[in-house]
């Protein structure tokens, strides 16, 4: 019993809430991957996309809320999803036009697109902060738990209990859709193909007639809708805040880089793998060991390894640790 | 019109700025302009000399200058005796302990054949050395934070004097930076900016919550300062009466007098900075380090050892960012963790250099000046115009409401747009390489 105790403690507190951050990481370290596979620098506008999408279908979720549209017992969120992410992809892809191509026709180092991004990020950031500004903002509506703590204690007579947010199951649905519709995109479509083909070798792919600006466009695109999506997701689970947002920059960084920049699989992968780390290594481990070892060994303190504030040194280590010794990331990704 | 007179052109301009400033507003904002001018110019020089002569990408130099904050806590508070005795002792000795684990798990790393065995070994040499150094430290950090909590709980500094707080804020930046360079150089180039931004916010983390070490975020305050305090000059009869004769209030007086001295003491440390750039970038290794950035392949076929050099002029820019930030603090008396902010002291910086002409070292001096303008003006400037646009709106409409409120936020966007219109059509910057 008292195993089955620390389970459902380790499942609550973090089993849970690790899924479904790791989700949110991996729908933006994918964002992060395609960019650096097809575009070939590392955006660092990703997590100020993430925000803008995100203040997008807020201000469009507070429309529909005050016009009286809901989806029942899901968040509004989801409805104005789509419109958020069609403002988002317009904006980016009007970026694109306005900043990156001159670069692209100019062929420019990696390195100068890595500055062009931080730009962009201060107009975006600048934006969200004008526009929406910089405090937080809660928008999640509709039923709070899939079950609570009270009902699951009632359903199964354990002293612990476990809940599951809406907002958690819906992040890990959400995920999986986009994951397979992404690489169903990616492996089957004629599209997806000459992507992967341009990804991999710029100058063949060229040769065979593939359009470079169409996969230029279709790639912003489906950033767009990934960072949309992955924002919107974290803003439903935790809050909105620009900053914070801008901060997730690194924990998604991590997550692309652990995986193999360039591989959309490993993008999956290190998002996972931060944010297991990220919770258990932040986690105070008091009680579940209360339940799983015998009393004798049971821990006087908290059992914490680091305190919450250090979370990012926590994806930081990671990053580290593999760029000593594995610089090309787990799933083997582009050059080093 | 010659490189000399278009570069007198544009420092006369900064100062017609300046002194106009001076003339609109007050001569002590125009002071604190000066001053924050001249320790932005300090930073510009410490990342031109990274990104101008190596082509090295730092975004985390707000964790550098954070660190030379640091350090003028540590050198120049008074130690705190109590908190000494009752954990001091131990949290070094945790600290010891703690490099202890790391410096013998890269030993084992070394001496262990490759394979299994090895990675048990560092593994098991790391989760031992954790848990001990834990068991150690939260005893000792637990009584020293419980020391007075109101005005200490922490160790306090070693009274010496402040200034010598500037090199050692330059040392311990420089030796953030060579953990951070071994790691992340020889990699791909985004790799160096992404670990400097992680490193940067890590340690504005460990500033914010180890009470033990400045207090966190309950901020240190009252530093001392290498200029007189106002309060004494005006109560000294000779300060005051020499200001008189020239025809000065004593309390205006005594507050630019000795803003006026933390000028000269930072004209004197850009100055010594600004030469040994100058003497360093017109050498055969300045000119190897310009050879290694235009083109890494060529020079390494030349017998350069790339990495090396990178690893050695990215120390030496991070350590300049240190000082700069050592001498930020002192100006401001205090430790702030909170005001550390990626924004004003990582991407003003880059703006900087980026404006006044990246590779060149007067570039760096005059953005560093020029944007700091920019950025403390762009405030009243945006609310002024929000203020023209919304004067046709009525009185408590939303729309009118809402603009004036996010003026405030300008500054993000302004320089965003600064940057990418000097990369785009600019790129050199407003003095040029030669």
């Amino acid at each position: 019993m008292d195993l089955l105790n620390a389970f459902i403690t380790l499942s609550n507190f973090v089993l849970i809430p690790a899924i479904a951050y790791g989700s949110q990481l991996a729908l933006g370290a994918l964002g992060v991957t395609l960019i650096y596979g097809i575009l070939r620098f590392s955006n660092f506008a990703h997590g100020d996309t993430m925000a803008f999408g995100t203040m997008a279908t807020i201000l469009i979720t507070w429309a529909f809320q005050s016009a009286g549209i809901s989806a029942g017992p899901l968040p509004t969120a989801l409805l104005a999803l789509p419109f958020g992410i069609a403002v988002c992809a317009l904006f980016v892809l009007a970026t694109d036009r306005g900043v990156y191509s001159f670069y692209r026709t100019q062929k420019a180092k990696p390195i100068i697109f890595v500055m062009v991004s931080l730009g962009v990020m201060f107009i975006m950031n600048g934006l969200v902060r004008f526009i929406i500004g910089p405090n937080d903002q809660r928008f999640s509506d509709g039923e709070r738990f899939i079950i609570s703590v009270r009902e699951f204690k009632a359903l199964t007579g354990l002293k612990e209990g476990l809940a599951i947010k809406t907002t958690q199951g819906l992040t890990v649905i959400t995920a999986i859709i986009v994951v397979a519709l992404l690489f169903y995109f990616l492996n089957r479509t004629r599209t997806g193909k000459s992507m992967r083909a341009y990804s991999d070798n710029e100058d063949l792919a060229l040769l065979s007639g593939i359009n470079p600006e169409r996969v230029v466009m279709v790639t912003w695109l489906i950033v767009a809708a990934l960072a949309t999506i992955a924002g919107v997701l974290y803003g439903l689970d935790k809050s909105f805040k620009p900053f914070v947002y801008f901060q997730l920059l690194l924990p998604i960084f991590a997550s692309a880089i652990v995986g193999g920049l360039g591989n959309p699989l490993g993008a999956i992968a290190g998002g996972f793998t931060i944010a297991f780390s990220e919770v258990m290594i932040t986690y105070a481990w008091k009680k579940v060991a209360g339940y799983a070892l015998p009393d004798a060994l049971a821990p006087d303190g908290l059992a914490q390894l680091l305190s919450t504030d250090y979370k990012f040194a926590v994806s930081f280590v990671i990053l580290l640790i593999v760029l000593l010794f594995k610089p090309t990331g787990l799933f083997a990704g582009k050059s080093v | 019109m010659t490189d000399t007179t278009r570069n007198l052109v544009y420092f006369g301009f900064i100062a017609a700025l300046i002194i106009g400033t001076g003339l609109m507003t007050s001569w002590n904002l125009a002071i604190t302009i000066v001053n924050f001018g001249l320790i932005s110019a300090i930073m510009a020089l410490g990342v031109n000399l990274q990104w101008g002569f190596a082509g090295l990408f730092n975004v985390g130099i707000m964790g550098f200058v954070a660190l030379g904050g640091l350090a003028t806590v540590l050198i120049s508070m008074p130690p705190v005796g109590e908190a000494w005795a009752a954990g001091g002792v131990r949290v070094i000795l945790a600290l010891i302990l703690g490099a202890a684990t790391i410096v013998g798990a890269i030993l084992a790393y070394n001496a262990l054949p490759k394979g299994r065995m090895r990675a048990i070994g560092m593994i098991v040499i790391l989760v031992a050395g954790f848990f001990i150094y834990r068991a150690v430290f939260d005893g000792g950090v637990q009584a020293v934070e419980a020391v007075n909590p109101a005005n200490a709980g922490y160790l306090g500094g070693l009274g010496l004097p402040v200034l010598l707080a500037w090199p050692v804020g330059g040392l311990l930046a420089a030796g953030a930076a060579w953990i951070i360079g071994k790691t992340a150089l020889g990699l791909r180039s985004d790799y160096l900016a992404i670990a400097t931004l992680g490193i940067a916010e890590i340690i504005i983390a460990v500033l914010k919550n180890e009470d033990w070490l400045a207090r966190g975020v309950k901020n240190v305050v009252g530093l001392p300062r290498p200029a007189p305090y106002e309060i004494n000059l005006q109560n000294s009869e000779t300060f005051v009466e020499r200001v008189t004769n020239l025809g000065f209030d004593p309390v205006t007086a005594s507050t630019l007098w000795v803003k006026a001295i933390y000028a000269g003491l930072f004209t004197v440390v850009l100055l010594i900075l600004f030469i040994l750039a100058q003497r360093a970038l017109h050498s055969p290794w300045g000119r190897m380090m310009r050879a290694i950035r235009d083109n890494e392949v060529a020079a390494e076929a030349m017998g350069k050892d790339v990495t090396a050099r990178h690893l050695q002029i990215f120390v030496l820019g991070s350590a300049i960012c240190g000082i700069a930030g050592a001498m930020m603090t002192t100006l401001d008396g205090q430790l702030t963790p909170g005001t550390y902010q990626p924004l004003r002291f990582t991407f003003l910086i880059w703006v900087m250099v980026i404006v006044g002409g990246s590779g060149n070292n007067l570039g760096a001096v005059l953005g560093g000046f020029l944007i700091w303008w920019l950025w403390v003006m762009v405030e009243p400037i945006g609310l002024w115009l929000m203020q023209v646009v919304t004067s046709g709106m009525a009185e408590g409409f939303w729309l009118r409401e809402h603009l004036l409120d996010s003026a405030a936020h300008m500054r993000l966007l302004t320089m965003g747009v600064v940057l990418l219109l000097v990369l785009r059509f600019s790129p050199r910057g407003l003095i040029p390489e030669r």
